[in-house]
């Protein structure tokens, strides 16, 4: 029998609630399925299962927090029979979270019921346990409002402050642990905004390309000659990234950012990677991220935009080893050949932990970005 | 098709692109990018959504000067014109 955990949806996440179950006891999965949407401090997230299997039971009922690493339910292998398999105890995970209100004295045994049928029916729905709820109703009679009240924090302004939240731990693991080292490099993107000129003009908006992915490209095709940089630091050493998968820092209209994953940048066609890069930033802001866009991820590139600043000295997103900002596009002064001319520059730099890597690696990387973009139509 | 109802067709496209925008908020005559928050891909969903609309595929050397909602109307009804 297979344990499927709450897996990690990022180093800023180490509880979630599950909001919905995708499937039923019985049903057949298959790896990239969605089984169940979890919300985190940061999104509701589509969590894909990883495994083929039968789904046998499932652990934890909507509506209840769970932390990542609990098993969430179990699946049948090939072969296995639910007569065979046995069961696990739900009552573990069953745990509500902590109570909004301070517990209410006990009542004595034979007493009237003290909660109403609805308000009953609705913490069974959130997997609240509404007996040791605090009532406000005559005779502290726990109403429905209580059990919404301590169920569901208002989601809209809880949001936000969770977000903060999450992003506060983080970053704040990030600057306690990662001794970060930065660099910086000016780049010409001459080239590349003029192949991307021709390459557009003819083009239909729905199909034009931004610069952003050509700079994800050059991005990862640079980490795959420089592979100490992409991937993580755990127990004191480096363990490089299963491929090259990008998070990008997407920011969120309402406030806060996440960083989900672009897959295998470094293999895809530029006009694929914009497809798959706008479909990734709709639903990071509609909030409909899966499990798999928020983790694995061995880098993080973060792009201030035209509407930004010159240059970004980016926190590293632990246990990520480094993270490349691009501040915004600018026409400036530029010598060539011992010539003045006016070129679109922008500040690429490199905040990279210096436990993994050395500024001279960290230098090297960043010119191998430099070279890639000059050669715009190989991206 | 009158300004009025071009006029509609951008704001409806704007909304589609940056769900907080209310429009009888929007000063019309402000640079657009600064009225309301839009990142270049949020830019480029508003070209295409207003090219679904309308019809009108706006090349890119042309953004730089439609920077607020009236230029872009007016720019727009002569292209349908």
């Amino acid at each position: 029998m297979i344990e499927f955990p709450l897996p990690s949806l990022g180093a800023d996440m180490d509880e979630g609630r599950l909001l919905e179950w995708k499937v039923q006891p019985g049903e057949k999965v298959h790896r990239g399925q969605v089984i169940a949407v979890v919300d985190t401090a940061k999104a509701a997230v589509d969590v894909e299962c990883w495994q083929e299997g039968e789904v046998f039971e499932l652990l934890v009922e909507p509506g209840v927090k769970v932390p990542v690493g609990t098993p969430i339910a179990t699946l049948l292998e090939a072969g296995e029979t639910p007569a065979t398999a046995q069961h696990r105890v739900k009552a573990a995970v069953a745990a509500p979270e902590p109570l909004a209100s301070p517990v209410a004295p006990v009542m004595p045994l034979g007493s009237r019921p003290r909660i109403s049928p609805a308000a009953r029916k609705r913490a069974a729905e959130l997997g609240i346990d509404a007996e040791r709820l605090h009532g406000t109703g005559p005779h502290g009679v726990v109403t429905l409002d209580d059990v919404e009240g301590a169920g569901w924090p208002a989601a809209p302004v809880d949001r936000n402050a969770a977000m903060r939240q999450a992003i506060a731990a983080a970053m704040s693991r990030s600057k306690r642990e990662i001794p970060h080292y930065y660099l910086a490099e000016a780049l010409d993107l001459g080239p590349m905004l003029s192949w991307l000129q021709t390459y557009n003009a003819p083009l239909a908006p729905e199909a034009r390309l931004l610069p952003a992915v050509l700079l994800f490209k050059a991005v990862a095709l640079a980490l795959r000659e420089y592979p100490q940089l992409n991937g993580y630091w755990h127990d004191g050493s480096f363990q490089p990234a299963s491929g090259v998968h990008l998070g990008v820092a997407v920011s969120l209209r309402q406030g806060g950012l996440v960083a989900p994953a672009l897959h295998d940048v470094a293999d895809k066609p530029v006009q694929a990677l914009m497809d798959e890069f706008t479909d990734l930033v709709q639903r990071a802001r509609s909030g409909s991220l899966r499990s798999s866009e928020l983790s694995g991820a061995g880098l993080t590139v973060t792009l201030l935009g035209d509407q930004g600043t010159d240059s970004v000295f980016g926190v590293i997103y632990p246990p990520q080893v480094a993270l490349v900002g691009f501040g915004r596009i600018v026409e400036r002064p530029w010598v060539e050949n011992g010539a003045l001319c006016v070129r679109p520059v922008v500040n690429a730099t490199l905040a990279a932990d210096h436990r993994a890597s050395d500024g001279h690696y960290g230098g090297r990387f960043l010119g191998e970005i430099r070279r890639l973009l000059l050669l715009p139509d190989q991206l | 098709m009158d300004e009025a109802a071009i006029r509609n067709e951008v704001l409806q496209a704007l909304k589609s692109v940056a769900p907080e925008v209310e429009p009888e908020r929007l000063r019309c005559d402000r640079p657009l990018r600064e009225e309301v928050d839009l990142d270049s891909m949020d830019w480029l969903r508003f070209m295409a959504s207003l090219h679904r609309r309308l019809g009108v595929s706006i090349p890119e050397e042309d953004y730089r000067r439609l920077d607020r909602i009236d230029v872009l109307v007016d720019y727009l009804r002569r292209r349908l014109a």
